[in-house]
């Protein structure tokens, strides 16, 4: 195996992904050995993904292929460079530990549902992703894109006999072909500039890193791009799509979804605006950086006030999805002004951000797919006390949630840790409006990490612990092993990612180094792969082992020191101050715990809160039954999505006068029609 | 031989004070307000009395707490001991003082603060529920303006490690800056709440409807509450000695400098004892605010904070 190149383990792993999906319906009869036999496949195709992926980034070199299928003239492309490299070895990584927890999550539904078809879209799904990564060209790149959202959408409507399951799919169809439409558009201008627009021969990308385009023209190709890939990506105002589709859909391909195949868009933005377009101006960046920062903040306050577990897991990947974006956005701006050490050390949190993302996130929405597993309830406010039902899920789930809500040793530390450093680093740019900007950034950036802390309280502290808030006591029980190490792998990674941080950033140097021709291991690392020392030891440095070790030391010696005295613990019912009749409705819940965050930031939301006292009709003086309504909406709907749904809802309708289901009618326009053309031929 | 043995000696020195000193300076703040009062006090001693008390008590724990709610008193009195032992005190000459930057101690206590708040919840009592979203409301407005603060301090000093910039401070001439200055206020308001002081929270009350920390530790007793009162004594303590690093450093042992600790041992008495002063004239002049009013304190000083940074990318 170590003979094969790269690019060779990466076309293996998509021809067993590929036949996979296709000998699946053969065994459509035999469900509990159909689940078995593709879901081990698809984690070993992915493992040899995940090799090919780390060994395109160590190698450091490009290899490419060109496959004579496709159209006539139109061969496919393939490339397989460091930047394609790393997103592979991410894509793979979490499709590996997923694939695993499906063998144990998938069969849940045997009995209830075939599952034939989340199978076959499964693995189409992760070929498609892996495909979107090796393209090299811009038709290739597109149909693997629409390989990718096509099979995503019929795993978002696996449940497909609930009417919100379709809509929310529809949903995400109309909106991912929206910023297909862009990327294609964008393309298409890249390729026209490449070697004009009047054939086809521009359409390979290193055509379009040749080309010169002229500098307005370029603006408008990257965006169009980016807005493209951000419909992909879920940026505000894009995100509508995320929240209905991530719930609804069954939780491993939720994992996937949120976890990596939000990170294709983030790679085709890169792609296209390190790699595909020379010129870049600081209000390219600027732009992204403005969107990053709107969708962190957004998404993140949208979050903190859901009370469904994957919905609210939903709305805080749109808030990771804008902390990448200002990694991003930075890193184009110090590119802009050659400032390739900090661009460099931007880019690097943001990718070590998207690495990061998908290993947490995955590691949450696996968590949550055990919850849902176990208690059959995706409302948080029906739950409660899992913690001792759940003794394997419970652990691992405040992983995620230490991990998301970057706290040391844990990986989105680290990450968040590079983003402010890049963020300190920025002073005395050429440009009053981006010394403006950047302040206000990282105090959004700060921001957002503390009310990422706060949600993830409220997610684990009303999901986990505390008593069971539920109408009846449901009978919970732990998830199967396979969902298990699925689980336990990501919280490893997690805190691996956490704990040395260095191996990662002197293994990922080699893109910044291709992309911006600048490299920080050398300083990263300058002393001893203890210290992470972005810049130079004495501006920053931060020691993820020492934390780590000096913690568990102090734990252990205070906890040591007390276990050998004589004093004794003692269970005894709870105090509570003295109040002896509390009952499990008397707990705080998610509504109750984010009440807070409704007041202080209620004006960015649609919120609609009633009362009503119902009496008693014999004491009517009496109030005996209280009821609170909330309903909190997006405001975006309402501003960005509405009109154009009424507007194409109206127009319809006019269309639709046209219609009357009379054949006589029909035969009439026929006859129009045909005079017309004769008239005007 | 002494130049191996000199990192460990004053690693093991700044330990020791910070755990020592901190209920000493509790012992203070309390021995001054009984002054400022017309109350006779008990002493600057106090504050062991009551943690060595607690630590021979039997421990209760509520029947369904979890183990959650076992390890947290040991998590957050070892995240704080960690601080402890990377913040510069005395000396800048620090051998843990790399480990973490001022980011990462700010993660410190927010590893304290999350388990607190996850403790809160476990025993699923309305009042700890209640402590621990108000906790981290105060938080999740306080963290931010915080780092902000001490981003416009490390922006001067161009390095965000705390030795460092406390370093810089000393070795160069005294300037008076706007954008210090408006870190410096925003920093002290973050101090008050981060602590829970008067006027966001008040450490001594037992009023079911306004306490905020208190309500999350309601069900803690014995040796997990004394870990617990003790962790927030040394974070009293750390936040007093952040805020002297970063903005009056004038003083502190430099590197390899053993002769200049016994003056720096009593200036840094002496700083406390002044910043105990300030905290009890504020606390006596001030009353507690209600609780939907601390969003807009902490807003003004995370705007202050924002000017600071805004002015020195503008004026600086």
């Amino acid at each position: 195996m170590l003979t094969q190149s790269p690019l060779e383990l990466a076309i293996a792993a998509i021809l067993i992904l590929l036949a996979t999906a296709a000998i699946a319906p053969v065994l459509s009869r035999r469900q509990n050995l159909l689940i078995s036999f593709s879901f081990i496949t698809s984690a070993v195709a992915s493992l040899i993904a995940v090799f090919a992926g780390y060994a395109a980034v160590t190698g450091g070199g490009v290899e490419s292929l060109v496959l004579p299928i496709g159209l006539p003239d139109l061969p496919f492309y393939l490339r397989f460079d460091p930047l394609s490299g790393f997103f592979v070895t991410i894509v793979a990584l979490l499709g590996f530990m997923v694939s695993i927890y499906s063998i144990g999550y998938v069969k849940a539904f045997v009995g209830h549902r075939s599952v034939t078809r989340l199978v076959v879209f499964y693995c189409l799904f992760m070929a498609g992703m892996l495909l979107v990564l090796l393209s090299d060209d811009a038709y290739f790149f597109m149909v693997s894109w629409e390989l990718m959202a096509v099979s995503s959408y019929f795993l978002v409507c696996f449940e497909d006999d609930q009417a919100q399951n379709r809509r929310a799919a529809f949903l995400y169809l109309l909106i991912a072909h929206i910023g297909a439409v862009l990327i294609l558009l964008s393309f298409g201008l890249m390729a026209g500039f490449a070697k004009g627009f009047e054939n086809f021969s521009g359409y390979t990308f290193s055509a379009m890193r040749d080309s010169h385009i002229p500098e307005g023209w370029a603006a408008v190709a990257f965006f169009m791009a980016f807005f493209g890939f951000a419909a992909k990506a879920g940026v505000v105002p894009l995100h509508a799509w995320l929240p209905e589709a991530h719930p609804v859909a069954p939780s491993n391909v939720s994992a996937l979804m949120s976890g990596v195949m939000l990170k294709t868009a983030v790679y085709g933005i890169i792609r296209v605006g390190f790699d595909l377009l020379h010129s870049s101006d600081w209000r390219w960046g600027g732009v992204v950086l403005i969107f990053g920062l709107v969708s962190a903040v957004m998404g993140i306050l949208y979050a903190l006030l859901q009370n469904d577990l994957k919905r609210l897991l939903a709305y805080s990947s749109v808030e990771n999805i804008g902390i990448i974006l200002v990694c991003v956005g930075l890193a184009m701006i110090f590119k802009s002004f050659g400032m390739g050490l900090l661009a460099s050390l931007a880019l690097m949190a943001g990718l070590y951000h998207c690495l990061n993302h998908a290993m947490f996130k995955g590691l949450l929405f696996m968590g949550a797919g055990a919850v849902l597993h176990a208690t059959h309830e995706r409302n948080m406010e029906g739950m409660g006390g899992l913690v001792h039902k759940l003794k394997w899920t419970a652990p691992l789930f405040l992983v995620g949630c230490l991990s998301i809500s970057g706290l040391p040793p844990f990986n989105g530390f680290v990450s968040e840790w590079l983003t402010f450093q890049s963020f300190l680093l920025s002073p005395a740019l050429p440009s009053p409006l981006l010394n403006l900007l950047i302040p206000l950034g990282a105090a959004l950036v700060a921001l957002t990490g503390a009310l990422a802390a706060r949600c993830f309280i409220k997610v684990y502290g009303v999901t986990f612990l505390g008593h069971w808030r539920g109408e009846h006591d449901t009978v919970v029980h732990e998830a199967p092993w396979p969902m298990r190490i699925g689980m336990l792998l990501a919280a490893a990674s997690c805190l691996a990612l956490g704990i040395f941080p260095t191996f990662v950033i002197g293994w990922l140097d080699i893109i910044p180094e291709t992309l911006l021709a600048a490299k920080i291991s050398t300083s990263a690392s300058a002393s001893g792969w203890l210290w992470l020392t972005p810049v130079a030891a004495e501006r920053a440095s931060y020691s993820a082992p020492i934390i780590f070790i000096g913690i568990l030391v102090i734990f252990a010696t205070v906890y040591l020191v007390f276990h050998s005295r004589t004093t004794s613990v003692r269970r005894a019912p709870l105090w509570d101050c003295g109040f002896g009749k509390i009952t499990n409705r008397m707990q705080y819940n998610s509504t109750s715990f984010s009440m807070p965050t409704r007041r202080i930031y209620g004006f960015l939301f649609n919120i609609k809160e009633t009362v009503k006292y119902g009496s008693n009709q014999y004491l009517p003086m009496l109030n005996n039954r209280i009821l609170y309504h909330l309903r909190v909406r997006d405001r975006l709907w309402q501003m960005c999505y509405q009109p154009f749904s009424d507007a194409s809802f109206w127009l319809a309708r006019r269309v639709g006068k046209l219609q009357h289901g009379r054949i006589q009618i029909y035969l009439l326009y026929s006859f129009l029609t045909l005079i017309v053309l004769l008239v005007f031929s | 031989m002494t130049k191996d043995i000199y990192p460990i000696l004053i690693e093991s020195l700044q330990v020791v004070t910070v755990l020592v000193a901190s209920p000493l300076l509790v012992g203070w703040i309390r021995v001054l307000k009984c002054w400022s009062q017309g109350r006779s006090s008990a002493g600057v001693f106090q504050p062991f009395r009551d943690i060595s008390k607690l630590f021979i008590k039997e421990t209760v724990l509520a029947e369904n707490a979890s183990w959650i709610f076992r390890a947290t008193p040991y998590i957050v009195f070892g995240a704080t001991v960690m601080a402890g032992a990377i913040i510069p005190v005395i000396s800048v000459d620090l051998p843990l003082s790399a480990t973490a930057d001022i980011i990462a101690l700010v993660a410190l206590f927010a590893i304290a603060r999350f388990f607190l708040a996850l403790a809160g919840m476990d025993i699923g009592t309305a009042f700890g529920g209640m402590g621990s979203s108000r906790e981290m409301m105060v938080s999740s407005l306080a963290e931010p303006a915080m780092l902000m603060s001490i981003f416009t301090v490390s922006l001067v000093n161009s390095s965000t490690s705390l030795s460092q910039m406390a370093l810089v401070l000393t070795s160069n001439p005294i300037v008076l800056r706007p954008s210090l200055a408006f870190a410096l206020l925003a920093f002290v308001l973050i101090a008050l709440a981060e602590n829970g002081r008067i006027p966001v929270d008040n450490p001594a009350t037992h009023l079911e409807l306004t306490m905020i920390h208190e309500a999350m530790i309601l069900e803690y007793s014995g040796r997990h509450l004394a870990l617990l009162e003790w962790a927030n004594m040394m974070k009293l303590f750390l936040f007093a000695a952040i805020g002297i690093a970063c903005f009056f450093p004038w003083g502190i042992a430099l590197k390899d400098n053993i002769g200049m600790l016994p003056a720096a041992f009593i200036l840094l008495a002496f700083k406390l004892a002044l910043i105990g002063v300030f905290i009890v004239v504020a606390e006596t002049v001030l009353a507690k605010m209600r609780i939907f009013r601390v969003p807009e304190f902490l807003g003004s000083a995370f705007l202050f904070a924002t000017l600071g940074m805004l002015s020195y990318f503008i004026l600086e």
